[in-house]
This record gives structure tokens, C-alpha cells and sequence, in this order.
């Protein structure tokens, strides 16, 4: 199998790499681009920690091939923090106590961003709807849940 | 409780949480080490069979395959996790036991060539037959898994305290009821994996997400036949662990001879189908109970019988048939008890240690039983346990001692945060509210293995500018938050603000500790911790004391600035020392004290590098008898818990809507990491009860191998959970704080089971409880 030059934006910036046809995203997030932020629990769309926002929408990393993000804009967690300041579902995941191993959390806030770019003001019903893809085995959820809903707040005020 | 604390008692955000949140923080994935080999395990597909030939000619042929081991090429040395019972190889010798058992390695450049290779290498079986129930093992001449084991029965226990004959003698009323559950997998998001390297003073490193660097190192040593000392276990960041990641792996121990014999650095993973073969998580277990009380309530006698199906190796597993029994010692005042427990090899992956190690299912039916006897008393379950339950200074019949124990205050807090009175009786129909209790060790009083070891050093070192302090320790942050736990309590030790420690925690090099399982870090890594850091503080302070010439009892250090009691005293000299050593700083120290940096610069500049130290273990705790040192523990942590659920009667669906839970962890370290422990237990014990459930075929292959089909909580499962915080203050624990880790799963599953039964009228007694166990239940009962 012969590699082939992809160009893409990530986090806001033109990258480019030359993938494997059978490469997934998460491989070249992970692998070539060296954002292991993303994280890899199952390869399989089962778990949700490679969750990365592809055109706006959350899509399981694991289950994108690489080249179909040729021209296309993906955003990681580590395209969140603006320097040393988090984004407000950063900050709302450390204050709440949402994060524990830590495994689940990159793709977690992933989820929780995209949900709130589209609905800013979510119900509690709505983020567990927007959360539902991500597994996480170590907080019950609850605090995951506190965070996103003070995030909301937080965003809307400002 | 709360005692008058800086620090102790807070909601500090975690020091690890900002690196976490944007994908900084490094796992093991995460980390790689130029010239790495990619690794690669066979392992059976057969559950039981003779191996009669293994020929690794195609696959060390294949380019790009560096090294294929197997049995032939490691010593043959048994390891496992209990001494007494170490009965596993690396590779199998000449017998396969479960559709998974580890046969050879490979080392290639890349990944898929090791996986290729694996595939080349040839392996010739003759079956033999599969054992897969605990009926199957135990019967009339089945064959032995192990020669060491006749009949396969890998730990039996017989135990009585008082007289339990003569105790039902004399109740009136007796209760008996069976209960059977299905094994569970850890499930932890970050599955198994490690990298390991020769370093260039020829010590043997390996990085591996464990929970248990210091027992890693130590079966790592032993099985490669080298020194302690030439052996180092680094453990980056964990993606959780909760028991099954509690002991060295065989990808930790093939890693490591991969390195030894290519001189490379060797990464080995599991997929998250090999962390479901590799199993090591909660048991099956079988219970049947017979429970004896007075007309007015009072437990007289318990007589228990627990069967465990353990899987093919013995791993935890004699732990778990103790915890099974003991841990039904409290936290009611039982002075009678008699069990028999019964570990069984089959051939299915080894059973190990999970959150609630072995009391999970035994405290469900003893508390689905209380409910029951409850019922025919005419009592309400909440007067019931009130009546029984243990208090601070209570010894249980088998020797477990509660130094504290805020039981009464956990029950009477579920019942008035959940509207208890309000509730009970008065549902509608579909509706169901119930209530248990549990307690747990606060760490294991003894090691797994024999010796007088520290169970924790702690090493803590002050920054010669005297800015902060950076507290060493090998214990294991996976996930629980121990290293903001040690930091806050160094932090209150010493007298200095949470932000000034730095921890540095997971690496054998910086001590010993037995590791995060038993619930015991926060006690007793959190007693080395204080220790070391009052021993650094009486360093400063002495040196302080001479220089200001006073008596040294004079002084103290709060929040990061000295105190002096007495007359005031002129230490002009000490500030201007510093204040000259720092020309062009912008921060130089001002205000009417001193401050921790100048005393601690100080403290440098008269005797070098400021290094203290702390230490701890358990005094002699228990009985005499055999099996007393399991359950035995400094501390206990206990707690009760209200659920309130409906039931769907069409279609046999159970959604718990609430949980009301309290807890007694002493004194809170961090309130918030509290919370979290408890929050994190609502939801795999709901898990448990309700959908998990590892399935096996006729072959003893998994049929749910995946997160996809093994069901764990997602955030649509979960319900509103209300978490409240008991500190009854543990005389024995650090600062007054003990666990939180497990004692908080124990009432979940029962609550949920009498909540069910409260709304259905069902004694139902096998989890998980599906809806097609339930509605099938509900049809019964119909019919009947
Ligand atoms: S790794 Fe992609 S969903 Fe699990
Ligand atoms: S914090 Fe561990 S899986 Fe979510």
C-alpha cells in the first residue's frame, strides 16, 4: 500500500501528511501529528475517548480514515486552551472534579463543545443525549454533567 | 469532625485535573522511547488442551520479527499474586487452561509484522475437556486443571465464631435465601499496556499503566531472575484500574524479556478483547444464607455459604474467598458466624479483585435478607439495621475492630435526604424505594506477601530556594486522585499552601508502597506523608530556633509563614540575608513575619539539601485463626445508601432514579475527590446490577468481548445521585481520614434489589437484572 499526501486544518492550522489508505484519523492525530490527546480506548467506536470535532460534528477518530479528512477542519484538545488559559469546559472539568484518570475526559469535552456550540443553553436531558457516546468508568457521570452545565453558564454570561 | 485545618478538608482542584483536561497528561500510549519493538502475544484459542508441539521456525523467519519467545526461552518459574498459590507461567508449559493462556511473544518492528508472526507460529493441540461451571470442575472425575490442586478446588474455607447451632437454637425467626451473580470486567477506559527498556546502568525499566508498581517489580524480578534492584516500574498516568490492573500482567513480564533479549526498548498492548481474556476482575459468585434473629430483632446467627467460580489461575482469588465470608463480620452485631467458602478453577480467565474485593454479592444478599426479615417482623428496614448496627469501638465476632464508624449517622442521613418516611409505603404503583448498608477495609493490614516491609516510605524534599516542596512517592495515581491527596496533606503537615507541593508519584526508584488496591492509599501512604512532612518541619523549625536563638517549641508554620508565640522576636537578619541573596527579584519577602521560604532557605543554607522522610505499617491487627489476616485493617470506612427505582411490569425495564448515599470517610481530605469515589461506586454497582455480565459459549470463548456489547453506565444510566459526607474521625487515620474507594459500591447493588423488590414484591436473586430476568420474574409471580 503506497502512502498518499493528505492536506488538512488542525486546531486552525494547515497541516499535511502522507497516510496509509487503511490509516485511521486517530493514527495520524496521534502518530504523525503527535496530538495524543486524543486518546485511544477501543478502536472500534465503542468508548468515545477519540472523539475529535471534524467539520463541527463529533465523530469517533478510531472510525474516520485519515483521508477523509483531506480538506477538511478537525479540531483536537489541544486546540481548546488559548495558551495557558483553558476554555471554559476546561476550567468547568477541573473545578467540578469531573476528571479523574483522565482517560475519557479529552473526548468528553469534545463531546460537551460541540453540544454547546450548537445548543449553548442545554437542558440537563440534552447534554446526557450529548455526553451519550463517551464512556467513562471512574465518576458516575455526575460531575461530567455539573461542569458542562456551569460551562454553559459561564459562556453565556460572557 | 473537621478539625481546625489550612488545607485538609477542601475542594483543591486536583494538581493533575489542568493537564487532563487539555490531553498534556501522559499514559503509557503516550510515551514512546526511540528504536521501540512492537510486541505481540499468541495466546489459545482452545479453553483447555495439551500443547503437543509449538514450532516458531515461520514466524522468526518472517522480516522484520527481531525475537520469538515461549516457554523455552523464560526460566520456569510460577508466579502469581498470592505466594501460597502461585500457579501460573509466563508461557504455557505444556497446557493450555482457558481461550486466552499465553503460549509465546514476538518482537518486530512494527506491529503488524509481530501480529503477523504470531500467526505463522504453529501450535498443535490434543482437547481436553472444558471445564466451564463450578459443577463441571466439581464433578465425579473431571480433570484437575492443576496437579496442586485436587478436584480442583483452589481455596476452601471453613470459619465459625461463637456457636451458630446453639444461636438458632434459641431465635425466632430464621431466614434463608440463595443469590447468584455473573462475572463482571473492570472496564477500565485504557486498556493494559507497557513499554520496556534496558537503561544504560543496565536495570531493566518497565512503564506499564498497573495500579501496583511495587508487586510489578517484584514479580517481575522474579520471574527474570534479577536483582530488586536491577528492576525499575515507572507508571506514567492510569486510565483507571479498579482491581483487575492490581498485579504484574504477562505483557508486562513478556516485555520484559523481549527487552532483555533484543537490548531494545519492546511495547506490548492489550486490545480491549484481550483486557476482557486477561479478565483478573470481579468473580461470579454464588451465596446461600441463613440468617437467625430474636422476635425483636436482634441478629443472632449467620450461617454462609459461598461458591466462587474462579477461572483458570488462582490470581487474587484466595483473597476474594475470605473477603467474601469476613466482610460480613459488620457493620451489624452478628456474634455468631459460621462460612464455608469455596474457590474453583474452570476454564475461563482468572477471576481477581474488584472495587469492593469479594464483598460485593455476599453484602447484596445479607441485606436483601435484612429487608426480608424486616418485612416478616413487621419492622421498617431503616429500625431494623438501626437496632444492630455497630458503633465506634464495637469489635466484630471474627476481630475486625471499629475505631470509627459513623454508621447511625450515614443511615440517618439517607433516611431524611431521601424523604424516607415520606416515601416508603406510600409509592405508586411501579415505584420502589429501598435502602442498605456496607462497610470496607481502609487498606489491608497485612502485605500479599509475608513480611514485616513498610507498607509506604515517603521521601520529601524542600527546594533550596525554599519555594516549595516535592514529596516522592512510589504509591500509584490511577485515577483516584492520591497525588492531590498526598499533596494536601503534605501540605497541612509542613504548614505551607496546597500550591506550593509538587508530587511525584508511580516510580520504584522513590521508595516502596504496595500500591492503590484495599482502599489504603489515603491512609496509609497519607500517615508516611504527614510524617515526613512534620519531620521536615521540625528540620526548618530547629534550625530556626537556633538561629533566633528561642526555644524551638515557640515556633510553628501556618499557611507558609512562621508563627513565633511569646514575646516578639527580631529576625531582621534572616530577612536580610535573604533579601541580599536575591538582588533584582521582584518578589522579595515583606510583611510582619517571616515567611516558609526564608526559614526554609535558611534551613538549606545551615545543613544542604533539606530531605525528610516517612514511613508506615499497620501494628499486629486480628485473630488467631486461619484467614484472620483478610478483613483485617486499621481503619474501616462505612456507608448506606437509599435507591429509588421504577419498574416497567410489560417489559421487565428497571430505571433507578435516584440514589441517596452517604458515606463515612473519616474526615474528608479533599470533599470533593470524596464525592467523586462515591459517585464513581453509584455507577459500576449499578452497572452490576443491572446490565453487566461477561457471556461465555460452549467453548469457553467470550461472547462479548467489547464495550459495544458488555453494557457498563453510560450518563443516560445514571440517575440523581445526592452524596453526603460523614466524618466520624479515624483515631488511626492521617488527620482523621480513612477510604472511600469501595466501601462505597457495597450498598448500591442491595438498594437497588430492595428498592426492586419494594416496587415488584420479587426476591430476585441473580443479577444482572434485565429486563428479560425481571419481566420473566414478574410472569412467575403472576402465574403463581
Ligand atoms: S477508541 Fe474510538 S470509540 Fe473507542
Ligand atoms: S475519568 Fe476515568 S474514565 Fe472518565
Amino acid at each position: 500500500m503506497s502512502k498518499q499526501a493528505i492536506i488538512l486544518t488542525v486546531n486552525g492550522v494547515a497541516r499535511q501528511a502522507l497516510v496509509e489508505p487503511n490509516q485511521t484519523l486517530t493514527s495520524l492525530l496521534r502518530d504523525e501529528l503527535g496530538l495524543t490527546g486524543t486518546k485511544h480506548g477501543c478502536g472500534v467506536g465503542d468508548c468515545g475517548c477519540c472523539t475529535v470535532i471534524l467539520d463541527g460534528e463529533t465523530v469517533n477518530s478510531c472510525l474516520v480514515l485519515a483521508m477523509q479528512a483531506q480538506g477538511r477542519e478537525v479540531t483536537t484538545i489541544e486546540g481548546l486552551a488559548k495558551g495557558a488559559e483553558l476554555h471554559p469546559l476546561q476550567q468547568a472539568f477541573v473545578d467540578a472534579g469531573a476528571i479523574q484518570c483522565g482517560f475519557c475526559t479529552p473526548g468528553m469535552i469534545l463531546s460537551a463543545k460541540a453540544l454547546l456550540d450548537h445548543t449553548p443553553q442545554p437542558t440537563r436531558e440534552e447534554i446526557t443525549k450529548g455526553l451519550s457516546g463517551n464512556l467513562c468508568r471512574c465518576t458516575g457521570y455526575e460531575k461530567i454533567v455539573e461542569a458542562v452545565q456551569d460551562a454553559a453558564g459561564k459562556m453565556s454570561e460572557a | 469532625m473537621s478539625g481546625n485545618f489550612e488545607v485538609i478538608g477542601s475542594r483543591a482542584p486536583r494538581k493533575d485535573a489542568p493537564n487532563k483536561s487539555t490531553g498534556k497528561a501522559r499514559y503509557i500510549e503516550d510515551i514512546k522511547f526511540p528504536g521501540e519493538l512492537a510486541g505481540a502475544l499468541l495466546q489459545s484459542p482452545q479453553a483447555h488442551a495439551k500443547i503437543k508441539r509449538i514450532d516458531i521456525s515461520r514466524a522468526q523467519a518472517l522480516p522484520g520479527v527481531v525475537a520469538v519467545i515461549t516457554a523455552q526461552d523464560v526460566p520456569d518459574v510460577k508466579y502469581g499474586v498470592s505466594p501460597a498459590r502461585y500457579d501460573e507461567t509466563l508461557f504455557a508449559v505444556d497446557r493450555v487452561r482457558y481461550v486466552g493462556d499465553e503460549i509465546a511473544a514476538v518482537a518486530a518492528e512494527d506491529l503488524a509484522t509481530a501480529q503477523r508472526a504470531v500467526e505463522f507460529i504453529e501450535v498443535e493441540y490434543e482437547p481436553l475437556p472444558v471445564l466451564l461451571t463450578v459443577e463441571q470442575a466439581t464433578a465425579e472425575g473431571a480433570p484437575w486443571l492443576h496437579e496442586q490442586f485436587p478436584d480442583n478446588v483452589c481455596a476452601q474455607v471453613e470459619q465459625e465464631f461463637g456457636d451458630v447451632e446453639a444461636a438458632f437454637a434459641g431465635c425466632d425467626l430464621i431466614q434463608e435465601g440463595s443469590f447468584f451473580s455473573k462475572r463482571q470486567d473492570g472496564a477500565f477506559i485504557e486498556p493494559n499496556q507497557c513499554v520496556a527498556l534496558m537503561d544504560s546502568d543496565g536495570v531493566l525499566n518497565l512503564h506499564s499503566s498497573t495500579q501496583v508498581p511495587h508487586y510489578v517489580q517484584r514479580t517481575l524480578a522474579m520471574v527474570t531472575g534479577l536483582n530488586m534492584s536491577k528492576v525499575r516500574v515507572v507508571k506514567p498516568y492510569v486510565g483507571g484500574g479498579f482491581g483487575p490492573k492490581a498485579s504484574a500482567t504477562p505483557i508486562d513480564l513478556a516485555a520484559g524479556f523481549l527487552a532483555m533479549k533484543t537490548g531494545r526498548p519492546v511495547r506490548m498492548a492489550y486490545t480491549r478483547e484481550q483486557v476482557f481474556l486477561f479478565s483478573r476482575a470481579r468473580h461470579g459468585f454464588t451465596h446461600h444464607m441463613k440468617i437467625g434473629v430474636k422476635k425483636d430483632g436482634t441478629l443472632m446467627a449467620l450461617d454462609h455459604r459461598a461458591t466462587l467460580d474462579g477461572g483458570a489461575y488462582s490470581s487474587f482469588g484466595i483473597a476474594t474467598v475470605y473477603y467474601a465470608g469476613s466482610l460480613l463480620g459488620g457493620p451489624y452485631k452478628l456474634p455468631n458466624m459460621r462460612y464455608h467458602g469455596l474457590r474453583v478453577f474452570t476454564n475461563k480467565p482468572a477471576c481477581g479483585a474488584q472495587r469492593g474485593h469479594g464483598g460485593v454479592i455476599a453484602r447484596a444478599l445479607f441485606e436483601q435478607q435484612m429487608d426480608v426479615i424486616a418485612e416478616r417482623l413487621g419492622m421498617d428496614p431503616i429500625e431494623l439495621r438501626l437496632k444492630n448496627m455497630m458503633e465506634t469501638g464495637d469489635v466484630t465476632c471474627n476481630d475486625l475492630a471499629m475505631s470509627s464508624l459513623g454508621m447511625r449517622e450515614c443511615i440517618e442521613a439517607v433516611k431524611n435526604g431521601s424523604g424516607w418516611d415520606q416515601k416508603k409505603g406510600k409509592l405508586p404503583k411501579g415505584k420502589g424505594i429501598g435502602m442498605a448498608c456496607g462497610f470496607f477495609v481502609s487498606g489491608a493490614g497485612y502485605p500479599i506477601y509475608r513480611s514485616e516491609t513498610y507498607h509506604c516510605t515517603i521521601m520529601i524534599k524542600a527546594d533550596e530556594d525554599g519555594g516549595g516542596i516535592v514529596v516522592y512517592t512510589a504509591s500509584a495515581e490511577i485515577g483516584q486522585g492520591s497525588e492531590t491527596t498526598m499533596a494536601m496533606i503534605a501540605a497541612e503537615a509542613v504548614g505551607i499552601p496546597y500550591e506550593q507541593v509538587r508530587v511525584k508519584s508511580g516510580d520504584t526508584d522513590f521508595g516502596i508502597d504496595l500500591g492503590a488496591y484495599s482502599s489504603r492509599t489515603t491512609l496509609m501512604t497519607g500517615h508516611a506523608t504527614k510524617e515526613a512532612g512534620e519531620n521536615l518541619k521540625a528540620m526548618i523549625l530547629e534550625t530556626l530556633a537556633q538561629e533566633l536563638e528561642i526555644d524551638q517549641s515557640r515556633l510553628d508554620i501556618k499557611n507558609g509563614l512562621i508563627k513565633i508565640s511569646g514575646d516578639p522576636v527580631d529576625f531582621s537578619a534572616i530577612r536580610i540575608g535573604y533579601i541580599k541573596e536575591h538582588r533584582g527579584w521582584q518578589d522579595q519577602p515583606s510583611g510582619d513575619e517571616l515567611t516558609f521560604r526564608e526559614a526554609a532557605r535558611l534551613a538549606y543554607l545551615r545543613r544542604g539539601t533539606l530531605v525528610s522522610t516517612g514511613k508506615y505499617k499497620p501494628p499486629v491487627l486480628g485473630g488467631k485463626y486461619k484467614g484472620a489476616a483478610v478483613g483485617t485493617s486499621p481503619a474501616y470506612g462505612c456507608s448506606a445508601q437509599v435507591a429509588e427505582v421504577s419498574v416497567d411490569f410489560e417489559t421487565g425495564q428497571i430505571k433507578v432514579e435516584r440514589i441517596t448515599d452517604a458515606h463515612d470517610c473519616g474526615q474528608a481530605v479533599n470533599l470533593t475527590s470524596v464525592e467523586a469515589q462515591m459517585q464513581g461506586s453509584v455507577s459500576m454497582g449499578l452497572g452490576e446490577a443491572l446490565f453487566e455480565e461477561v457471556k461465555f459459549d460452549g467453548q469457553g470463548r467470550i461472547l462479548n468481548p467489547s464495550l459495544g456489547e458488555y453494557h457498563i453506565p453510560t450518563v443516560m444510566d445514571m440517575p440523581e445521585t445526592k452524596c453526603i459526607v460523614v466524618e466520624s474521625g479515624e483515631p488511626n487515620g492521617p488527620f482523621g481520614a480513612k477510604e472511600v474507594g469501595e466501601g462505597a459500591i457495597m450498598p448500591t447493588i442491595p438498594a437497588i434489589l430492595n428498592a426492586v423488590r419494594n416496587a415488584t414484591g420479587l426476591v430476585l436473586d441473580e443479577t444482572p437484572l434485565t429486563p428479560e430476568r425481571v419481566y420473566l420474574a414478574i410472569k412467575k409471580q403472576k402465574g403463581a
